[in-house]
């Protein structure tokens, strides 16, 4: 008789709700979990905790107000987003940019990388229980920090990539130090990785775990080490080279069983390629201007305007009106650390953008969260959405 | 088989943990990184961007002009100036409040002030207790533009080849 009762009873699966305050969830993110045991049977991330409504503030700013917007999105790696939307708007107008510039950006869109990657790295590796490598890696950010400061006058929100260039140029004793620092920090990844690559416990938590084939990822649209660690080389770096990427000597790492091992290893080995590609841009740094001589998109500088009526008008201009981009439309991309970051900007003449959309790579990864975890434990939840490295300013814009 | 041998011998005297455990323990040994903050702080830069200031000439007349274009270009809409003639005639502010709290400091007044009268001062220590506090009028920004004036007169100073 007890028997056939508890055949005949139907145990309902249990819905966990995972955030918007959980630890490991990487910031606001919220998931339900339909979960059999302890087992994953859907997965449905609800996104929108931090919507600020950026595209939308952004066509009621100037050109040059909205910079400060993209620092805001992905706020681990706010100069990649400032370098997507200043190709945009370059290319909107037509100008080009010194090389001196060029190079900066390059620079500081590397060193911005490495910083993202610090930051992914090592709370990943804290999601999964080692608690070490994130006080080493916060070590060395904190210096990546400190010449975001020195470069732009603040550690985080930088504004500092402006269409036509950077906003100021670097000291020659911030490149020194960027210099020394590129000779140090190769050490810190060694260590890092005598944490973590060989350790058992950290591969038992993301070895064969949110396994991704290619096919999958090209379908889910994703792009970066989410892509590249199923073993497709791109990158938009190499394949449609801006600024002097087309001049930089690098590799690009790509993984091979698209895990989120792989997805680990390889953003270990994208910071190595990262400091290459620094020392290459200090190495050929070239002399010259850093912001664009059109003084309709770049305004003087203060010694000149302070003496020049035409500079002073241009000045005047600048910081009321802004500057007006020619009827269109453009997209411009870049490979952010989390994948292809892009902006799509449609300008009606007028000196603000009619319509600004944002492809962040972050909300097509997470939308896969529901494939990737299908029938994983609950203990990988934390796991694969480390390695997916999210960050909420971008999903939820 | 060797290879077999290898690992099972790795594995069994937990080869990796004994590395990593002997890697921490050196860097117990190394220099302290952290800042007792209160009594140590990080370096900044000339160029950082903290909280506002207003500043004066050396003779002690504000610098301000009123011409409004800090106001301008502020993206949060976080600066409220009026202005009218003086006494003397000259143009001033009768009004300069700046909203703490609307502030993301991006720095775009300090770039658009022509005559270098609001700036992002070295101070970041301005946390208040209430929220009314962090609304600044002008005489809040002048004092402060008084208290800093060295420091950001330093720091301009420095910084005046790269602006």
């Amino acid at each position: 008789m007890t028997s056939q009762v508890s055949h005949d009873r139907r145990i309902k699966n249990y819905h966990l709700n995972f955030g918007p305050q959980h630890p490991a969830a990487h910031g606001v993110l919220r998931l339900i979990l339909e979960l059999d045991g302890e087992v994953v049977e859907r997965t449905d991330p609800h996104i929108g905790l931090l919507h600020r409504g950026t595209e939308k503030l952004i066509e009621h700013k100037t050109y040059m107000q909205a910079i400060g917007y993209f620092d805001r999105l992905d706020y681990a790696a706010p100069m990649n987003q400032e370098h997507a939307y200043a190709l945009a708007v370059e290319k909107a107008l037509g100008i080009e940019v010194p090389l001196r510039g060029q190079y900066i950006r390059v620079l500081y869109a590397e060193l911005t990388r490495i910083m993202n990657h610090i930051l992914n790295l090592t709370t990943h590796a804290m999601d999964v229980g080692a608690l070490t490598p994130i006080l080493w890696g916060f070590e060395e950010r904190e210096t990546l920090c400190e010449f975001y400061e020195r470069a732009s006058g603040s550690r985080m929100h930088a504004k500092y990539f402006r269409p036509g260039g950077v906003h100021q140029d670097l000291p020659p004793d911030l490149i020194d130090d960027i210099w020394a620092w590129t000779e140090t920090f190769p050490k810190v990844i060694e260590d890092i990785e005598v944490l973590l690559v060989e350790n058992r416990i950290f591969k038992q938590r993301n070895v064969d775990i949110g396994v991704l084939t290619q096919e999958q990822a090209m379908d889910w649209g994703m792009s970066g080490p989410m892509l590249r660690s199923t073993g497709l080389a791109w990158d938009l770096r190499k394949s449609q080279p801006y600024d002097v990427y087309d001049r930089m000597d690098f590799d690009i790492p790509v993984g091979k069983n698209g895990d989120c091992y792989d997805r680990f290893i390889l953003r270990v080995e994208e910071m190595r390629q990262s400091l290459k590609i620094m020392r290459q841009c200090i190495n050929e740094l070239p002399a010259g201007e850093v912001l664009t001589e059109d003084r309709k998109v770049a305004p003087p500088r203060r010694g000149e305007m302070k003496r020049s009526m035409e500079a002073l008008i241009h000045h005047f201009k600048l910081y009321t009106e802004g500057y007006k981009v020619p009827e269109g439309e453009v997209y411009a991309a870049v490979e952010a650390p989390k994948g292809e970051f892009g902006v799509y900007l449609v300008s009606d003449g007028g000196n603000k953008p009619y319509r600004c959309k944002i492809r962040a790579p972050g909300f097509v990864h997470l939308q896969a969260m529901d494939m990737m975890l299908e029938g994983h434990m609950l203990a990988d939840v934390p796991a694969v959405l480390g390695s997916i490295d999210i960050v909420f300013g971008e999903v939820d814009r | 088989m060797i290879a077999f041998l290898d690992r099972t011998a790795r594995s069994f005297l937990l080869v990796e943990f004994v590395k990593a455990m002997a890697l921490t323990f050196r860097y117990m040994f190394k220099p302290k990184t952290t800042l007792n903050y209160p009594y140590e702080k990080g370096r900044l830069s000339a160029r950082f961007r903290g909280e506002h200031a207003l500043r004066r000439y050396p003779n002690g007349e504000e610098r301000c002009i009123a011409c409004k274009l800090c106001e301008a270009i502020c993206p949060a809409l976080a600066i409220t100036i009026e202005a009218e003639p003086r006494e003397d005639g000259s143009r001033r502010t009768t009004r300069y409040d700046i909203d703490m709290v609307k502030c993301i400091y991006c720095g775009l007044c300090q770039e658009a002030c022509p005559v270098d009268a609001i700036v992002e001062g070295p101070n970041f220590e301005f946390a208040t207790e209430s929220r009314e506090e962090l609304l600044y009028d002008k005489a809040k920004l002048l004092d402060n533009g008084d208290r800093w004036e060295r420091e950001i007169a330093a720091n301009l100073a420095q910084d005046a080849p790269y602006r």
